[in-house]
């Protein structure tokens, strides 16, 4: 088979039956019916055999032994090797390697069967240049007169102008079956925000409701208390309310961050909170609380910068002035941190005086 | 009974047949073999997209056996010792047990992570190649707004399957998505609780989310995919201008064996680039995140790449926050209302509007089959770079801290930075964008009319140099010179180098040595009329 470019005229149709065509005859026949003219077909090698060709057929097969080396490789290392993790030091260098064995021979596997086959489509299947014709743009107008009657006759011999009666009795019938469609769905999930039994948006764990009406106490994660000196200056620690779940995700808007302020700031911040109707009185010598909830987007503002008194949210780097009521100097966040009124009980030991005065966490429509 | 001898020669034709009697199905599979495909490297970059997504496919079957998507508290019992003892939600227990506790399992989760990365990155760099060449136009807006839904409900998918495994970046993420559905007017507290069956955490996100994850949305984007490869069956793909190339033809490769043979073979490659850093390199290691706790997030909580924009543009907004009061009540519109809501709003509905815009724009209600390179449409050119400015601005942004502490710069200053950004950059890359495009043309149009540089400089008798041009065309003065005509544009690439023209020999094949004789060149340039080198002749004795 050599260059087919002009051969019989495109319109003319073969005599598929005919015992003397040859198998390229029929494949052209067969392309011009699907709309397609082959216009350039030859073989890469029109002599068969040549070194060349010979060249890229053992290319090709390096190719596919390679496939068949990652193959192998990844079926053994996946069986054999040891992979299970373990703490220890010597063995452990072995099951580490197990993951990147696994790519990287699975991953010469794939690469050398993608490039066999590609090389193979390129090199040795033969040159071809196909022409489509589209058939584009709108129907037939007479096929779209017809479709058009068809459709507007539905409508008409179901008497939708003519019988306003049944057209307003379907949508009467339909808008209740409509809304059980959906019913299920929303009914099922919807959830009150502001039901009075729990009141999602406004309580923390700080609620003394959780302790028989008792204040709470401030404990660390394990559950044990704090006592003031156990905080050194400039020191801070994440408290969680000191309830049974205290420090789960059961009160995941719970978590208070007791910084000790040194004393200078800590006077500019019992001044500043003067001013504040609802922070005075929150802060316990030289010690203040700050809800840990960013009121950005809720991510727990951690980084506390002990030099300037700022508390970073690491989420969208909102910078919160710590002895400045937790008011918010830089970022997104909109609304200072919540104080957690905070006090010592006969024990020793820190106390939440009451809740949170203001809601914790990210702002919301129904919010004052 | 005389039993009949099986002729194997006969048994493919024989079942061939049988099957068409059954199916009549000759035609219409000749005409799926024979469905021209135009070639070109940009048309592949789809194609990654859907390989991934078969990857995807793939891993997540596997992890959904091994996977428990509970939050119920458990112990952590396994063999990655650090965590020994820690309370977890079942779901964080069978994440971590599924990266050392079942064989294979990190391998195939880090896959599953890295595929849904390739698979946001491919559509985006496909929706690139499609609007800047305007493929997109006439009749093809429909696919173009599939295509864009694709990019949205993939977004959405890789959110929820970045909430699953429940460490410490996947309960982050879903805090801030809380926040978000938060700050949505009306109905924001109400959509939060339900979703989450009251107050956050609770305890159902993780089904619900599982459940979206692994049905729900995969579900639509393989219905989406179907529609996107059927509308491209029946419409045809686009193709560039070119020797032979009309709007109403197709120029290419049949679909077998051609085509899918660079496909299946290009799939392969495409999976082996995955599972390669599925196994070398670590993507979201959660065993070192901890589980989730409300109090626990470290620096650099970046979400996926994808996402990082948004994360970008909420970590730009300024603290605007609107408070009203209405029939006696206080409303608020906190700031993270807009970064997160209405901007993702108005970059989904805008880029699905912008088919309609353009054609209302140009007045151009053509059907357009072939392609536009992107120097011939500087408006659009201009436009497209104008929002993948904001983009960028909008993604580095995502990750200024990460930035900020990497080169020593002031967080703060890498926020304001952005800020300011975000309203120079766009503008500033439309123009340069412009002025490219415009400088590109004027470029092309002058090859056209003068011809190439040769590189060879020429004295006039008059003392003067110039450098000769090789005119693409013969011209009417049979010279191309200054002022020939010049050839038509035909939006199509311009040859712009001597050895475009044919005026270099092909190379000699062989590594080691010629496997073969150079051949000599199959069509003389005749277009190119360079004057043959002289013959050299061989230096005789002096005689």
């Amino acid at each position: 088979m050599s260059t087919h470019t002009d051969t019989a005229p495109a319109d003319e149709e073969l005599d598929v039956l005919d015992p003397r065509n040859t198998k390229f005859d029929l494949i052209k026949e067969g392309a011009r019916r699907d709309g397609v003219e082959i216009v350039h077909y030859a073989p890469r090698f029109p002599v068969a055999g040549t070194k060349a060709e010979r060249r890229i057929e053992r290319s090709i097969a390096f190719l596919f032994f390679l496939c068949f080396l990652g193959g192998m490789g990844f079926v053994v290392t996946y069986i054999w090797w040891p992979w299970r993790y373990e703490s220890g030091a010597a063995p452990a260098v072995l099951s580490k390697l197990y993951n990147p064995l696994l790519g990287a021979s699975l991953g010469l596997a794939l690469l050398t069967l993608g490039m066999a086959i590609i090389l193979w489509a390129k090199k040795l299947l033969p040159e071809e240049v196909s022409v489509q014709v589209r058939h584009d743009g709108q129907s037939p107008r007479d096929e779209q007169i017809l479709t058009a009657a068809h459709i507007t006759n539905m409508g008409e011999e179901l008497g939708i102008k003519r019988r306003p009666l049944m057209m307003g009795a379907l949508s009467l019938a339909a808008l209740p079956l409509g809304l059980a469609a959906g019913a299920p769905i929303v009914g099922a999930i919807i959830v009150d925000p502001h039901r009075k039994d729990e009141n999602i948006f406004d309580e923390t764990g700080w609620n003394p409701k959780y302790n028989n009406g008792q204040p709470i106490r401030l404990t660390r994660e394990d559950g044990s208390p704090i006592k003031p000196e156990e905080i050194s200056v400039g020191g801070q620690i994440t408290v969680y309310p000191g309830i049974p779940g205290g420090a789960t995700n059961e009160h995941a808007d719970s978590p208070t961050l007791l910084i000790r302020l040194r004393d200078a700031d800590a006077k500019t911040a019992r001044d500043n909170a003067a001013n504040n109707t609802r922070n005075a009185g929150s802060q316990w010598g030289s010690y203040v609380a700050y809800s840990k909830i960013c009121t950005h987007a809720g991510c727990p503002a951690s980084l506390y910068e002990q030099q300037t008194n700022r508390l970073l949210c690491p989420c969208h780097q909102s910078q919160f002035q710590i002895t400045d009521n937790a008011r918010p100097i830089f970022g997104p966040a909109s609304r200072g941190l919540p104080q957690l009124p905070i006090d010592v009980d006969s024990e020793g030991y820190f106390i939440a005086k009451s809740d949170y005065k203001v809601q914790v966490g990210p702002a919301y429509w129904e919010r004052p | 009974m005389k039993r009949r001898k099986v002729d194997l020669s006969r048994l493919p034709a024989a079942a061939g047949e049988a099957l068409d009697e059954r199916f009549q199905a000759a035609t219409p599979l000749r005409r799926l073999m024979n469905k021209v495909f135009p070639d070109h490297w940009s048309f592949l970059l789809g194609e990654i997209a859907l390989y991934s997504f078969v990857v995807l496919l793939l891993s997540g079957v596997f992890l959904s056996l091994f996977f428990d998507p509970s939050m119920a508290d458990t112990k952590y019992t396994g063999s990655y010792t650090p965590l020994h003892g820690v309370e977890m939600s079942q779901a964080y227990n069978t994440a971590v047990r599924l990266s050392f506790d079942i064989r294979g399992g990190l391998f195939m989760r880090q896959m599953h992570h890295w595929a849904a990365l390739l698979f946001m990155a491919a559509i985006v760099v496909h929706m690139f190649r499609t609007f800047f060449t305007g493929a997109f136009r006439k009749p093809r807006e429909a696919n173009w707004i599939v295509g864009v839904l694709l990019f949205w409900i993939g977004l959405l998918e890789g959110f929820c399957g970045y909430g699953l495994p429940d460490d410490a970046l996947s309960g982050t993420g879903l805090r801030i998505m809380t926040a978000i559905v938060l700050s949505i007017p009306v109905v924001g507290t109400w959509v939060t609780t339900s979703l989450f069956g009251g107050e956050f955490p609770g305890t159902v996100i993780l089904d619900r989310l599982y459940i979206a994850h692994v049905l729900l949305i995969p579900g639509a984007l393989l219905a989406l995919i179907t529609v996107h490869m059927g509308l491209l069956v029946k419409q045809k793909h686009t193709q560039w201008p070119g020797p032979g190339r009309t709007n109403n033809n197709v120029v290419g490769v049949r679909m077998f064996p051609g085509f899918a043979a660079k496909g299946g073979g290009f799939f392969m490659i495409v999976f082996a680039v995955i599972a390669a850093f599925a196994g070398l390199f670590q993507i979201n290691p959660i065993w070192l995140f901890g589980p989730y706790k409300a109090a626990v997030v470290s620096a650099a909580s970046q979400p996926d790449w994808y996402v990082m924009f948004l994360d970008g543009s909420t970590r730009l907004m300024p603290a605007w926050e609107i408070r009203f009061h209405l029939w006696g009540g206080g409303y608020t519109l906190p700031p993270i209302f807009w970064p997160t809501v209405v901007l993702p709003g108005i970059l989904s509905m805008l880029p699905m509007l912008y088919p309609f815009l353009e054609a209302r724009w140009t007045k151009d209600k053509r059907v357009h089959n072939l392609l536009q390179r992107p120097r011939d449409v500087p408006m659009r050119t201009a436009l497209g770079c104008m929002a993948i400015g904001f983009y960028v601005v909008l993604l580095l942004s995502g990750g200024n801290d990460v930035i900020a502490d990497k080169f020593n710069i002031s967080l703060n200053a890498m926020t304001w930075a952005g800020r300011i950004g975000i309203l120079l950059v766009p503008p500033l890359c439309f123009y340069v964008a412009y002025r490219i495009c415009l400088g590109l043309q004027q470029h092309d149009r002058e090859v056209l009319a003068h011809g190439v540089e040769t590189g060879i400089i020429k004295r006039l008798p008059n003392g003067q140099f110039i450098e000769v041009h090789q005119p693409l065309a013969a011209t009417s003065n049979g010279h191309g010179d200054e002022h020939g005509a010049g050839l038509e544009y035909a939006g199509w690439t311009v040859p712009k180098k001597m050895n475009r023209l044919g005026a270099l020999a092909p190379t000699v094949k062989g590594f080691f040595y010629p496997i073969e004789k150079p051949a000599p060149p199959t069509a003389r340039p005749v277009e190119a009329p360079v004057s043959p080198a002289p013959a050299r002749e061989e230096i005789t004795s002096g005689h």
